[in-house]
């Protein structure tokens, strides 16, 4: 059968299919996606410019919670920045803890997402599993850090905890217990001929158009570009350890799977040997309260992907500017890509295979009512505006929305 | 002679108006301020003479009198080269480098949103990050812009 004419899909900002506010336009033709564009920016809440009001002991807190998974990458993004404009040398246990509970996050983001994708493609059973493991990790972070996640462990100079070799212990059983899973899911991976068709040739990227889109992280990778943070900008301990940059050629979200799941792997031995090499002595420095004059760039390894943070000082003890650049920002512009000619039943799975966080992508102005003012909204009125928002896209739901009406009013 | 040195002395000697302009702070981090009449010429050659081949961001600041734009490159992942030109606060204009990197597209849209700035060769599209309603001479990230002073058209477009 022919079609002659696109039909125009919101998918968001509110929809099943995602996890948070974002809003794809797709078109499409039969079940096929002719073109889809993206619209973001939902979940802003002006933390750059709030950063300028505060000082920095404040803006690390408040950095920390621009995102729930990968809170310790932001925070630890944002205070080398600052540490390289004030001149401070952080004691080398310190960057060695900074790692560890880098890498730990990594872990608990990875194994999350792979629970996220085999929802995705309707494989529970692998979201029960893995997020069964999932509190293994989950508890060594509370346990180490005295959080779930948002882990307060950093202050500018150092960070906040030490470990002690009781939690060396603990963190080494859990993580031999995790690393016995992973090789569980590697091997189901690598096996499971569903989950290998499901995945394969869906959300193709290519590398060249990886380059040229500027995808970062997991995404890359799966794309045969060996670009790490860890490996090519070195930072906290990583120029002292030993780990292999994990690629793939798949440049599909099967090969995405399997960088992640590699990714895994190295973060164990990774740990193992932060545990083995972890210096003594002190796990901070003095750190003055107003910083001078000076810019630094940071850049930071997120499980999502590069993480970038350019801080501006002025002397004072707020900053000057703030930005931050999360990788779901640089991932999400090869998104379209990955959905052009493929089948709107591969969206969900083609998302959440960049592994999307939108809280960091967006970061919104929260408007103080000085008025004291409070606007409230009828149902009614929502309704109307939802329908008005929609026809200004060009897709019109005033038809549907009587026939609802019409059948609310009869019951 | 390490790379970072190799990089400055190879724009300083290509480039007279950056004599004394390229500054290394650390290994892997280069600054440059370029003069907004040459930004076309250097950013061209650093993209495709010099091989900076990603672009991780690009940052605008209001810094008083005058908007400072960064551009963060970054060669094979490993050395960051900073691109900073000045663009004037009247009718503030910059090109874009989306015909370099595509990626450039939204956070040119950002620095539109947020402070102001027209990029010139931005395609139509949608804006980021500001909502739809938001009045379009409403810059946030400008220093003069408090949210305690927002306007009741900023108020309602957050309803």
């Amino acid at each position: 059968m022919r079609y002659s004419k696109d039909v125009k899909i919101p998918i968001g900002p509110q929809h099943p299919a995602l996890k948070e506010p974002e809003s794809f336009l797709i078109s499409l033709r039969g079940e096929k996606i002719t073109a889809a564009s993206v619209r973001l920016g939902y979940n802003h809440r002006g933390i750059e410019k709030a950063c300028e009001e505060r000082t920095y002991i404040q803006d690390l807190y408040l950095i920390e919670r621009i995102c729930g998974i990968c809170s310790h990458s932001h925070s630890t993004c944002f205070v080398q920045a600052v540490e390289e404009i004030a001149g401070i040398e952080i004691p080398a246990r310190a960057r060695y803890v900074r790692t560890l509970i880098g890498e730990l996050e990594r872990i608990h983001s990875h194994l999350l997402w792979l629970g996220v994708a085999g929802h995705e493609i309707g494989f529970d059973t692998l979201l029960m599993y893995t997020w069964r493991d999932r509190e293994i990790v989950m508890d060594i972070l509370a346990s180490t850090t005295g959080n779930r996640v948002n882990y307060g462990i950093n202050t500018i100079g150092g960070v906040r905890r030490d470990i002690n070799p009781q939690q060396n212990q603990q963190i080494l059983e859990a993580v031999g217990i995790l690393e016995d899973r992973t090789k569980y899911y590697i091997s189901l991976a690598t096996s499971e001929s569903t989950l290998i068709n499901r995945l394969s040739g869906v959300g193709l990227l290519s590398m060249e158009d990886a380059k040229q889109l500027g995808a970062v992280g997991p995404v890359a990778r799966a794309s045969g570009i060996a670009r790490d943070v860890r490996k090519d900008d070195p930072y906290a301990a990583y120029a002292d350890l030993d780990f292999k940059v994990i690629t793939d050629s798949h440049c599909d979200v099967y090969g995405r799977t399997l960088v992640r799941m590699g990714e895994l792997m190295q973060s164990y031995s990774i740990i193992r040997q932060i545990i083995q090499k972890i210096p003594g002595g002190p796990i901070t420095v003095k750190s003055p309260r107003k910083i001078p004059v000076g810019e630094a760039v940071s850049r930071y390894e997120a499980p999502r992907g590069e993480d970038m943070h350019y801080v501006r000082a002025n002397g004072t003890e707020k900053p000057d500017r703030v930005k931050v650049r999360a990788p779901t920002l640089a991932n999400i512009q090869a998104v379209s890509k990955m959905l052009e000619d493929r089948y709107l039943a591969d969206l969900p799975i083609v998302i959440a295979a960049i592994d999307p966080c939108f809280s960091c992508t967006d970061r919104t102005i929260a408007v103080n009512m000085s008025d004291g003012n409070k606007n409230t909204l009828t149902w009614q009125s929502l309704r109307l505006q939802s329908l008005q928002w929609y026809r200004d896209r060009g897709v019109d739901f005033t038809e549907l929305n009587k026939k609802v009406m019409e059948r609310f009013s009869t019951k | 002679m390490t790379e970072e040195e190799k990089i400055k002395q190879e724009l300083e000697e290509k480039f007279g108006c950056l004599k004394d302009k390229v500054v290394i702070k650390r290994e892997r981090r280069i600054f440059a301020d370029v003069p907004i009449e040459k930004f076309d010429e250097i950013f061209a050659f650093t993209v495709k003479q010099m091989h900076f081949d990603a672009i991780s961001a690009i940052t605008g600041m209001d810094s008083g009198d005058l908007f400072t734009v960064m551009y963060h490159l970054n060669k094979e992942g490993r050395i960051v080269l900073n691109l900073t030109i000045s663009v004037n606060k009247n009718n503030p204009s910059i090109k874009s480098v989306i015909p370099y990197f595509a990626s450039a597209d939204i956070y040119e849209r950002e620095i539109t949103d947020l402070l102001g700035i027209q990029v010139e060769g931005l395609p139509a599209g949608n804006r980021y990050p500001l909502p739809d309603g938001w009045p379009t001479n409403e810059h946030p990230l400008r220093k003069d812009w408090k949210a305690s002073q927002s306007k009741k058209e900023v108020r309602n477009a957050l309803l």
